[in-house]
């Protein structure tokens, strides 16, 4: 099968198991509504219950699904193959680190600071994120060499460390109601109210995908050598650059919106490889649009699984998470 | 066809920019590979074969001295297009990905791709057309990690001959095969410069089978060239001497057919046989 052919049926089939997952995902839940009554633009929607809880009480949640489950996957394809290390995700790199701290900071600050859609938190978990992906670029970097994979790596691992011991440190000086907020945001949760917030992550999500869309031819070569990709025309130090940046910009935006996700970034793109192959012009898309179901799925078993007790995703997604990591380091051994 | 005039490189502390007084690798290195020949670079483990490929290749840029592709500054050739006139076959290749063998092999044709563009029909001849010429089309569907080391060196060869260079670079091709494989890759390397005129410049630490194959040789013994010119008139006893510092019989072999190379002993120390 050539690679158009491979490209058109996998983004086919992917694109429609997240059409119908997002239509099925806002039906279910602690009451029951109907489809048909929820589009019936006859009723008033005013008075039309069940419209009113597809669209304004479980829509926003899906839309947090879709927009995070598909950053976080396909940010994890693309440092897999920068890092050529199938095990490397947005953990790894201490960018998750960054977003908790600026987390937790702003809640024990209780900071007011907000910005249109993105509230206290969501902004002081965006600079955290935006601060460590600058930290680990200034050490693994120097000018116009390539990236230090390894230091990178090893940098972020370390921040990674060292961030949470100061994330236990201002948790033990917050008070208990600060404490438990911050827990409750460290699990992750699509629980976003509205879709405000929803909108305000978008364009950095978006402009994370328009460089995405530059990469994956390169990120193929990148991922057999860096000086073969160099003789086959890559210009390896932007591609690093790039591929670092995007895939920080996205899981960045991403947990601001809602909390550190934990595993969606190594799961994901593994299922994905399994299922099509490892080609990144495949993977990366795919990976893009299957995340997207992954954790609009995931949150629905949050949703229903102890009913009337919503769990955050970030629970259902570890619990899957961690059982498949272990399987997959079994299965490489 | 490529020229390489009076190049000097150094790397700096975990391959960085050289400092001021670091030492270099290569020093005055002048070699000039005309077109259809097969030069072999030898010397001694840490010589700077590897570094003086990569300054061919233009992945390093020399520190003094410049190298050109027929008359071009290397370095003023865009990437992609230096890339379909240079291609390199490394010593070994560990992708992080399972890729398939037609995958690893349309690869090579990633600099005759726009941007944006997926292979078409032509590529895809192109690359089946470089499996069969390194006898490999049976494997096309097989992952490449699942591929003996033999199989893998000539996928690599075949992904280079994808990338339609006329000149390929080759760092130690033979160095993890075993003596069969070592003698199909010889001829098939011999072929692909007979009759496809690729150029060829290899670096090994396989004397006989730069006496096999090579028509000239490179010397280079500290980064600097020793000696170089054509193979039976380089590859002497006082040369291998100079170079290795090992004492060893050259003498043409009639069933072989070119010089080889019987390695006795170290020069200057006690007899290794003794």
């Amino acid at each position: 099968m050539t690679i158009r052919r491979r490209l058109l049926l996998t983004c086919a089939a992917s694109g429609s198991l997240l059409a119908l997952t997002c239509l099925v995902a806002p039906l279910v839940g602690s009451t029951q509504i109907s489809l048909l009554r929820a589009l019936d633009r006859s009723i008033p929607f005013a008075d039309n219950v069940d419209a009113q809880i597809f669209f304004i009480a479980r829509m926003p949640r899906v839309a947090a699904g879709v927009v995070v489950g598909a950053a976080l996957a396909s940010a994890g394809v693309v440092l897999q193959a920068l890092f050529r290390n199938p095990l490397a995700t947005a953990e790894t790199l201490g960018i998750s680190a960054g977003a908790a701290l600026g987390a937790i900071l702003a809640i024990t600050a209780e900071s007011w600071i907000s910005l249109g859609p993105f509230s206290p938190v969501a902004i002081a978990s965006l600079v955290g994120a935006l601060l460590a992906i600058a930290v680990v670029y200034l050490l693994a970097s120097a000018p116009r060499r390539p990236l230090s994979t390894a230091v990178l790596l090893l940098a972020g691992v370390t921040l990674n460390a060292f961030i949470s011991a100061i994330i236990l440190f201002v948790q033990y000086l917050a008070d208990f109601t600060q404490s438990y907020r911050a827990i409750r945001w460290l699990i992750g949760d699509l629980d976003v109210g509205t879709f405000a917030p929803v909108l305000g992550a978008l364009p950095l999500v978006v402009v994370a995908f328009v460089m995405f869309s530059l990469l994956p031819s390169s990120l193929n070569l990148l991922s057999v050598g860096g000086d073969l990709a160099a003789t086959r025309g890559v210009n390896v130090v932007n591609v690093q650059r790039l591929a670092f940046f995007s895939a920080g910009l996205a899981t960045s935006a991403a947990v601001s919106l809602a909390g550190p996700v934990a595993f969606v970034g190594i799961v994901v793109p593994h299922l994905v490889r399994l299922v099509v192959g490892v080609d990144h012009r495949v993977v990366l898309p795919v990976a893009a649009l299957f995340g997207a179901s992954f954790l609009v799925g995931c949150d629905l078993i949050a949703r229903t699984a102890m009913a009337p007790v919503e769990l955050p995703v970030g629970i259902v997604t570890a619990m899957i998470g961690g059982p498949f990591f272990l399987w997959l380091l079994v299965r490489r051994g | 066809m490529l020229q390489v005039a009076d190049v000097s490189f150094g790397y700096g502390p975990s391959g960085q920019e050289r400092p001021a007084r670091a030492p270099f690798t290569l020093r005055d290195v002048t070699v000039d590979v005309p077109r259809g020949s097969l030069t072999g670079l030898l010397g001694p483990n840490g010589c700077g074969k590897t570094t003086l490929l990569k300054v061919m290749s233009g992945v390093l840029e020399p520190s003094r001295g410049r190298v050109t592709l027929e008359g071009e500054p290397l370095h003023a050739i865009p990437r992609r297009r230096r890339a379909r006139r240079i291609a390199v076959v490394p010593q070994e290749t560990h992708p992080a990905f399972d890729y398939t063998v037609m995958e690893m092999v349309l690869m090579g044709r990633h600099p005759h791709l726009g941007a944006f563009a997926i292979e078409g029909p032509a590529d895809l001849a192109v690359s089946r057309d470089a499996l069969a010429a390194t006898g490999t089309a049976h494997l096309a569907q097989r992952r490449y990690m699942t591929l003996s080391g033999g199989e893998k060196q000539r996928v690599v060869i075949a992904a280079a001959l994808a990338q339609a260079a006329d000149l390929l670079l080759l760092d130690e091709p033979t160095a993890s095969l075993d003596l069969g494989y070592q003698l199909e890759t010889a001829g098939l390397l011999a072929e692909l410069n007979s009759k496809r005129g690729v150029t060829m410049v290899l670096a090994t630490h396989d004397l006989n089978l730069a006496g096999l194959l090579c028509s000239q040789l490179v010397l280079l013994r500290a980064g600097r060239v020793l000696g170089q010119g054509a193979t039976r008139d380089v590859l002497t006893t006082a040369m291998v001497r100079q170079v290795y510092d090992v004492e060893a019989d050259v003498s043409y072999h009639p069933g072989a057919g070119h010089l080889t190379v019987v390695p006795l002993r170290r020069s200057g120390h006690t007899d290794v046989h003794r």
